[in-house]
């Protein structure tokens, strides 16, 4: 089995806010190997933004973070600001969803990943400069001499996002967590970000975590998925048996609401996602579960091994096979 | 770019043409000079009465009057003063050298702690800190200037002297009476009060401003990179957050300070400070246009040249806007 980058164990994150606590992360259990790219999907508030900003240290300071957070033997949970900066940019990078604003318009495109290298490395100006030349040419960006000395705005939003991914890989991290790297995209061009992030992966050997809400997304670039529900994540496994024979019943049902084609009427999930503020008892998705009964208010399911798959639900075992009603 | 700046300058010539003429006639409206000299000569003659209509340039005709002025102030043959015939321009000097002095001065103080204040409260938004620099901001603004500077000249000359002896700043003038010569340390102690009555009000509209612009700034996406880059949070906060922040502020500050030359009408009049607004309201008050024209030129245009260093800075500082 493949080393273990990131340990993320009974992570939780609470926020303070006037109106009371949000539960954003509710215990979260998760692995990454090395080199792999993982998918984590869940709807919005689902907490699966929170839980990796978490873990890289971004997230304001009214969150309070307990759990552990272990990034190649080392716990990152309770570490110091200044401890947390130096990982930040060497270990572990992020990319954000908005490639439009996510740079910032006064600086060159070449200063803003020089600005990365040279935080972390011993560069000199001018082996910086090179190096960022090099980035941009390694993310697919023409000319990448001239496009270094240009600004954000002379770039579109599919070029910015390559600029970002040239910034988070500038320091060859281990692991890179893009949340919802192409959802400000235009579709033609959210298919060349993924091959990017790929291409990226492989050259550099580094894990990407890839948080999105796009099923499709995932089925294309990840290796493995984990779903993420009201703050927990409630089923992992390998791209195939999830997508062939997922257990829990809100998998299934995040399956069969894509849209297929000739069929007129979608199938959604009915109900709505719990109020994270009070989130309800036992497993969070027994409100909207078909196959909820009583002891879905008790116990929190925790993850199991079933079927290849890990899995989050007290009924696992006895739910009928799932197939896609067409 | 240096055709855009000739256009703008260009642009200039009309505007100043057209502000001049308003106000000349607005002063020959509004004050008749031949009036009060009959009043105080009651017993002239009409040669004498057309000798000082000539001398003083007071044609009935304000357009032919207003354009004679014009040949003559562009040909540098200013007309003198009616009032005692004074030559206007080392009146006009020293008014300027005084304003431009305190208006600096001023500036240079209020910006630079209006900028450590905004920066301040905006760091923790909401927090105790914030809150009483938000308080102070506006009470410094709320107070109008005529009102702190007898209060401040209540407390460093009336009270200090019962207290100490002597009083700590002087309240007017720019010199003490009879002072010749530069003496830079007696300039500063009169220029004391002025400066911090001016100063107060710029303090307070600047850290409020860049306070607004700040947390715009630091609540933007391209922060969160920065900090995803691991870089220090001072580096964060300088060079990425106040770069940004000072963007605007530069801007207005630029015709902030174009405003700035005209006068400080009311804190120069309080503490007889023989600035740009002194000489304004001495000269309009004698309705002495030879006096308050050149007055005039000045401040238009200082006003349309700040406007033009606001926006080629504004194109300096911020990428986006650069044009060619």
């Amino acid at each position: 089995m493949a080393e273990k980058i990131l340990q993320i164990r009974n992570l939780r994150v609470t926020f303070d806010t006037p109106f009371g606590q949000v539960f954003a992360v509710r215990g979260v259990d998760l692995d990454v190997e090395e080199s792999e790219l993982l998918g984590v999907v869940g709807e919005s508030g689902s907490g699966k933004s929170v839980t990796f900003l978490a873990a890289i240290g971004l997230l304001s300071s009214r969150a309070r973070v307990t759990g552990s957070v272990v990034l190649q033997g080392e716990e990152l949970i309770g570490k110091s600001p200044q401890q947390m900066r130096s990982v930040r940019g060497r270990l572990m990078s992020m990319i954000f969803q908005d490639p439009l604003s996510a740079l910032n318009p006064v600086h060159r495109v070449g200063k803003q990943i020089v600005e990365m290298l040279q935080s972390h490395q011993n560069l000199t100006s001018k082996q910086a400069a090179t190096r960022a030349v090099e980035l941009l040419d390694l993310v697919g960006i023409p000319q990448p001499e001239q496009r270094s000395s240009q600004y954000p705005h002379e770039f579109s939003g599919g070029m910015r996002q390559r600029v970002v991914i040239a910034i988070a890989i500038a320091n060859n991290p281990k692991l890179l967590i893009a949340d919802e790297p192409t959802t400000a995209l235009d579709v033609t061009v959210q298919a060349q970000i993924l091959e990017v992030i790929k291409r990226v992966q492989q050259q550099i050997g580094t894990a990407v975590v890839l948080i999105t809400h796009d099923l499709g997304v995932i089925a294309r670039v990840a290796d493995r998925v984990d779903v993420m529900y009201a703050g927990r994540n409630i089923e992992q496994g390998s791209i195939e048996s999830l997508y062939d024979h997922p257990s829990h019943p809100y998998t299934r049902g995040l399956l069969a609401s894509i849209p297929q084609p000739g069929k007129d009427r979608l199938t959604p999930i009915r109900g709505f996602p719990p109020n994270m503020m009070a989130p309800p008892s036992g497993c969070a998705f027994r409100t909207r579960c078909e196959f909820a009964e009583p002891t879905c208010e008790v116990d929190i399911p925790e993850l199991r091994i079933f079927n290849d798959l890990q899995t989050a639900c007290l009924r696992a075992q006895e739910l009928p096979n799932f197939r896609v009603r067409q | 770019m240096i055709r855009y700046i000739l256009r703008r300058l260009a642009w200039a010539l009309p505007t100043m043409l057209i502000v001049t003429f308003l106000v000349y006639v607005a002063l020959r409206i509004g004050t008749n000079p031949v009036e009060s000299y009959k009043r105080s000569n009651p017993r002239v003659t009409p040669e004498k009465i057309q000798q000082y209509i000539d001398i003083n340039g007071l044609n009935p005709n304000y357009v032919l009057g207003y354009f004679r002025w014009l040949n003559n102030f562009l040909t540098g043959n200013w007309p003198r003063s009616i009032k005692g015939s004074r030559e206007v321009w080392p009146a006009l000097k020293d008014a300027m050298a005084n304003t431009l002095r305190l208006g600096i001065a001023a500036t240079v103080v209020g910006v630079f702690f209006g900028l450590i204040f905004g920066l301040l409260a905006s760091l923790r938004p909401g927090g105790r800190r914030d809150i009483a620099i938000n308080t102070g901001a506006f009470v410094g603004i709320s107070i109008p200037p005529y009102i702190s500077a007898i209060l401040l000249q209540l407390l460093f000359a009336v009270y200090w002297q019962r207290w100490f002896g002597s009083s700590l700043f002087p309240t007017s003038g720019v010199y003490p009476a009879g002072h010749t010569g530069f003496d830079l340390f007696l300039m500063l102690k009169f220029m004391a009060l002025p400066t911090i009555v001016v100063a107060i009000q710029i303090i307070a509209t600047y850290s409020r401003y860049l306070r607004a612009s700040l947390l715009d700034v630091l609540n933007s996406d391209y922060m969160r990179t920065a900090r995803s880059k691991g870089i220090s949070e001072r580096r964060v906060l300088i060079h990425h957050g106040m770069r940004n922040a000072l963007i605007p502020i530069v801007t207005v500050a630029a015709i902030d300070f174009g405003s700035i030359v005209g006068g400080l009408i009311i804190s120069e009049n309080i503490f007889s400070y023989p600035g740009m607004g002194l000489y304004f309201l001495k000269s309009f008050g004698d309705g002495d246009f030879p006096l308050l024209m050149p007055w005039m030129v000045i401040i238009v245009a200082s006003i349309l040249i700040f406007n033009l260093v606001a926006d080629l800075s504004y194109a300096w500082l911020d990428p986006r806007i650069r044009r060619e």
